[in-house]
């Protein structure tokens, strides 16, 4: 169970404006800004769920997490997480955390993948048979075998990855964070984390937050997702809800041939572009291309469009996760 | 679950750290040489003042080198094992503090632990040479009270050293800037606390006792050592040093609540 109420974090930055007047001016008068990188942050989290924290750069969402591990003490408010407040129970709380993050490694650079994961039972005090079954699910599940033996600084991102998750998971941890755990990945090894993510936490009952950009990271890993922005909760709901409100209009692309009047069209159609053009509204013979945004069901405009012209291809899009998120910013401004 | 010991999880931390050092082995033991000519050479400016002034106000060749190797053995102590704290803004500037903070072990045990600087053990060599001919020919007499007061020394000595890192880590809490005057606390008192601290008069005294105990496990000690007292409280002073650490222990406390991480 995560609990975070009304919680608050500043940081004092210097600031100076460029040249060497000024810097020469901030020798002797340092000048500071207070930036507010939380500013109000509540909300609860379940045990076993899988939540999806997203927001744009900046907006608080690896100060969030860095409070949630004990990282950074919070200036105001509470953080209770299965019963400890992190940053005073550190060592209580972390050693049932997992936390990847996906700009750093856990890994000691110049030993191989077996070595590091020998020092991290050390570390956590994990039990050695539980620490063998656990490596061996894990290298299988993450098929690291060929990896184990090679040091860390020799492997590809995407192998390295799959090392650090292996490694934030070798004390069976019952609360795992991940941050941004598929950048830079390529489309085989993102698959492969996801998936893993997913049968980790129907298995086990792990508790998973994701922070990610990766919007197809949150649809096929999540249900639930909270939105931040310059340090404030703004939304916090089913991905399917947000989804339902802020899909927008959906797209019609259609190719035909021959010629065709396109001012009168159905309820609910419009016409965005013809030949790649705003405006233009009516073409003659040859073959064109056509794209309208509609509303509901496409068979009626699909319907006059066959009647009118000769069809040779037609496409609907629904909007996708990446849109919706850029319509949610936009919403709520950040 | 039973709790593997500090001590074992630094064993496989130093087996980890010379597995490392393995991969470069000419660098390393270049380094090593290089750590050594330079004690050497520090060596030697005390071998050529001393030939050419026979005393510094009062202590004899071989009493200055007693002062010196064991100053330098507390250094090189603290240096090769408490190397992680004497790097302490590359651990902050890389990140790697956050991972020591999601980690259960106690964080200054881990960044002690995260870095054993074995090339330091040069100027260890350098001491240990200095020691193998300042005791025969210091003409004392190392029943186990000296010999005692000789461990307490370089031990408390190098636990002093390690303090003063750990307060050099506090201030990297705030800034990463301008830190070179902590030098002054540091390789400035491994050059000139090669010399007993009484040579430089009162005011270097009183700095050296109160602001960092220095004094505490280095004349004082000196003294009972080569016999210029009996006092037990000269004996047992390096073990008073020690209450120094309190102090580094809370600032520390407070740098970790005021740690601000890295961006990202």
């Amino acid at each position: 169970m995560i609990r975070l109420s009304h919680i608050k974090k500043s940081f004092r930055v210097s600031r100076r404006a460029g040249g060497i007047k000024n810097a020469v001016g901030s020798f002797f008068r340092r000048q500071y800004d207070t930036v507010e990188a939380l500013a109000d942050i509540s909300f609860e989290i379940g045990d076993g769920e899988m939540v999806g924290y997203i927001g744009p750069n900046g907006a608080g969402k690896s100060s969030t997490v860095k409070v949630m591990s004990g990282i950074l003490t919070p200036d105001s408010g509470e953080c209770v997480i299965n019963g400890r407040v992190p940053w005073k129970q550190r060592k209580e709380h972390v050693s049932e955390l997992g936390v990847v993050f996906g700009q750093r490694s856990a890994l000691w650079w110049d030993v191989p993948v077996a070595d590091s994961f020998e020092l991290l039972q050390a570390i956590y005090s994990v039990d050695p048979i539980e620490y063998r079954r656990n490596l061996d699910r894990l290298t299988e599940m993450l098929d690291l075998s060929q990896l184990l033996q090679t040091p860390t600084r020799q492997l590809s991102l995407g192998q390295r990855m799959r090392c650090e998750i292996a490694a934030a998971l070798i004390h069976s941890p019952k609360i795992l964070f991940l941050d941004e755990p598929t950048i830079g990945l390529d489309a085989v090894s993102k698959i492969a984390v996801r998936d893993f993510v997913a049968d980790l936490n129907r298995e086990r009952g792990t508790t998973v937050i994701l922070t990610t950009h990766d919007m197809q990271d949150i649809e096929a890993l999540t249900k639930r997702i909270i939105l931040i922005g310059r340090g404030r909760i703004l939304l916090d709901g089913q991905l399917s809800d947000l989804r339902h409100r802020f899909e927008g209009r959906r797209r019609l692309t259609a190719e035909f041939t021959g010629s065709a009047d396109l001012t009168a069209l159905p309820e609910g159609a419009s016409l965005l572009t013809l030949d790649g053009r705003e405006g233009l509204s009516a073409v003659s013979d040859g073959s064109h291309r056509a794209v309208f945004a509609i509303d509901g069901s496409p068979s009626a405009l699909i319907s006059l469009l066959s009647g009118k012209t000769e069809l040779t291809d037609i496409a609907v899009e629904s909007t996708s996760i990446d849109e919706i998120v850029v319509n949610m910013y936009r919403e709520y401004g950040v | 679950m039973k709790k593997i010991s500090n001590l074992t999880v630094y064993r496989k931390f130093l087996s980890i750290h010379l597995r490392s050092l393995m991969q470069y082995k000419a660098s390393f033991i270049m380094t090593l040489l290089g750590q050594f000519s330079g004690a050497f050479s520090a060596f030697l400016t005390i071998y050529f003042l001393l030939r050419r002034f026979g005393t510094v106000e009062g202590y004899t060749y071989q009493e200055v080198l007693l002062c010196f190797a064991s100053i330098y053995m507390a250094f090189s102590l603290a240096e090769t094992f408490a190397r992680g704290l004497d790097r302490f803004p590359a651990v902050i500037g890389n990140g790697e503090f956050d991972r020591i903070l999601v980690r259960p072990r106690n964080e200054i045990f881990q960044v002690i632990a995260s870095k054993t600087e074995l090339t330091r053990l040069g100027r260890l060599l350098q001491a240990i040479v200095t020691f193998c001919y300042a005791i025969p020919a210091s003409g004392i007499d190392f029943t186990p009270d000296k010999i005692l007061c000789l461990v307490l020394m370089v031990v408390c000595g190098a636990l002093v050293f390690v303090g003063v890192f750990v307060i050099f880590a506090f201030i990297c809490f705030f800034t990463l800037e301008g830190l070179e005057f902590m030098n002054i606390l540091t390789d400035g008192v491994r050059e000139h606390g090669s010399y007993p601290f009484d040579i430089y008069g009162k005011e270097i005294m009183t700095v050296m006792t109160f602001v960092v105990p220095y004094t505490l496990v280095q004349v004082y000690p000196l003294h009972y050592l080569i016999g210029r007292t009996d006092s037990l409280l000269n004996l047992f002073a390096p073990l008073l040093a020690l209450v120094f650490l309190i102090p580094c222990a809370l600032l520390w406390k407070l740098g970790v609540r005021h740690y601000k991480s890295t961006g990202s």
